[in-house]
């Protein structure tokens, strides 16, 4: 007697890449916006980039319901923290938060790849980079989804700079200027979209800087 | 079954008229965790787990000896057989003076050794006195017993200086605590051993100790693929831990086996025939 699979999953998966760089003064984090499941395209239109806070962005890929409902969860907490606090999160705080948000669904995961990008209490660009469960490490420059494995080999080529880990410590942020930061996430998504069937339509880019958030759009391969 | 969510409490007043409702202070409740509704939570766990694959992979080694402990880990986390980051802090700091180590699944270390830094603090609040490092171990152990068999995935050590000196144990998934002086946890942990028991002297200097587990590390990174990335030394005194070093294993490399330069002439003298 063959054992029954369940042929319902909780889970389904619709595709997408997120890519966040992180800069001395600024933050882009960009997202395409093709929202797919199986084979079958379901928008071409679909924005994966939340503004949580004044300085924390998330960007998440993976399963698009399981990222509405946690960006819920994180838009409520950080109205009671204002509330409390009087002021907005820092991104670092929101950091934590989101990390604590994923493990608390340990055993039953949010299917969500995270990229969180912003800026620090200094004021410089920082990236936090996610896995489903919640673990979470600081970086220059991190992507998720379906095409973060050919995106991160180029990054990791154009920006990869000492580990935080290194003794003695070395500064790990980018040293390229804004417009080199958003000219090489286009390039990446432009090759992103040719060899991942997942990745496409058209690019959203959001640039997070002290003075405010600029948004900018490139079309993408829509095949 | 009926889990043990003392690790999540918080002792946060009650903001608000005694209501309970979380949406208006966000602290009241204790939080506790979803649960999938299925019969077959085993099944369901290996599916999620295949699904979104969290982070792990690593060696990682502490050692008691004269001088203290040695805490020594790699930075690399892999995805299947993705390495999703070469930077990962694997030595927590609890606080001043106790380290913990990450091995197998990066959240549940993390979440695991915050909340036991959290723990130990208010254990001093409470006590006037700091926790010592069989308490917090214990405390680690009993929490992570109560998820038993739920498919957490955590093997850390707990290193630290209390009242009796060096301490050093070993807490798993399974809730296991061990006492030693030699440990070394994660799928590098065959290959450092090799080098650490072979190299291993109770009287050593600090310098000589750093030495030992740095090359530890690097022969578990050079021979296992889950591991990689920069090899971090603590050592932890009597005044606290300190971070002796951070060096990239690639470097090590050519630090420990240098390449010795051939002369180019040669070769090409030899093609000309």
């Amino acid at each position: 007697m063959t054992k029954q699979h369940a042929n319902w999953s909780p889970y389904d998966n619709n595709g997408g890449t997120c890519v966040a760089i992180a800069g001395s003064d600024y933050c882009v984090i960009a997202a395409d916006t093709r929202m797919s499941t199986g084979y079958s395209i379901l928008s071409r239109d679909y924005s994966k980039i939340h503004k949580l806070a004044d300085r924390a962005v998330l960007s998440s890929s993976g399963f698009q319901a399981d990222v509405k409902a946690l960006q819920k969860v994180l838009k409520s907490r950080h109205l009671i923290y204002q509330h409390q606090h009087n002021k907005q999160m820092s991104c670092p705080a929101m950091a934590q938060l989101l990390s604590n948000t994923l493990y608390f669904k340990r055993f039953f995961p949010y299917y969500a790849f995270n990229v969180l990008g912003g800026l620090d209490e200094e004021g410089k660009g920082c990236v936090f980079t996610y896995d489903a469960v919640g673990s979470y490490e600081r970086v220059g420059y991190g992507a998720q989804g379906s095409g973060s494995t050919l995106i991160m080999p180029f990054l990791d080529n154009q920006l990869k700079s000492p580990s935080p880990l290194l003794l003695p410590k070395q500064d790990s942020n980018t040293p390229l200027s804004e417009a080199e930061a958003v000219d090489l996430v286009k390039t990446v998504f432009a090759s992103a979209t040719e060899r991942d069937i997942y990745t496409g339509d058209r690019l959203e880019i959001m640039i997070l800087k002290a003075d405010g958030i600029k948004t900018e759009l490139m079309d993408l391969r829509k095949d | 079954m009926k889990l043990d969510t003392s690790g999540l409490e918080t002792t946060m007043p009650v903001i608000g008229f005694g209501s309970n409702s979380e949406m208006l202070d966000g602290f009241s409740s204790v939080p506790s965790f979803d649960l999938p509704r299925t019969t077959d939570f085993d099944g369901f766990q290996k599916k999620a787990v295949e699904m979104v694959k969290p982070a792990k992979g690593t060696t990682t080694l502490a050692f008691i000896f004269k001088e203290g402990v040695m805490v020594a880990a790699d930075s690399r986390a892999s995805m299947g057989g993705y390495i999703s980051s070469q930077s990962v802090k694997k030595i927590i700091e609890i606080n001043p003076y106790m380290l913990g180590t990450m091995a197998g699944g990066a959240a549940d270390c993390q979440f695991w050794h915050r909340n036991l830094g959290i723990k130990c603090r208010l254990h001093e609040l409470a006590n006037k006195r700091r926790i010592s490092v069989s308490g917090a171990s214990k405390l680690l152990a009993n929490m992570l017993y109560s998820y038993r068999g739920m498919g957490l995935s955590v093997g850390t050590m707990i290193a630290g200086w209390d009242e009796t000196g060096p301490g050093l144990y070993y807490v798993d998934n399974e809730g296991g605590r061990l006492k030693g002086d030699r440990f070394s946890v994660g799928s590098g942990s065959p290959y450092a051993y090799g080098v650490l028991d072979s190299g291993y002297k109770f009287d050593m200097s600090v310098e000589e100790a750093s030495e030992l587990a740095r090359r530890s590390i690097y022969h578990a990174t050079f021979r296992d693929g889950a591991s990689g990335g920069v090899a971090s030394v603590y050592h932890v005194g009597p005044q606290g831990w300190k971070k002796l070093s951070g060096d990239d294993v690639g470097e090590l490399h050519y630090h420990y086996y240098p390449v010795t330069p051939v002369t180019a002439e040669h070769v090409m003298e030899e093609a000309a025939e």
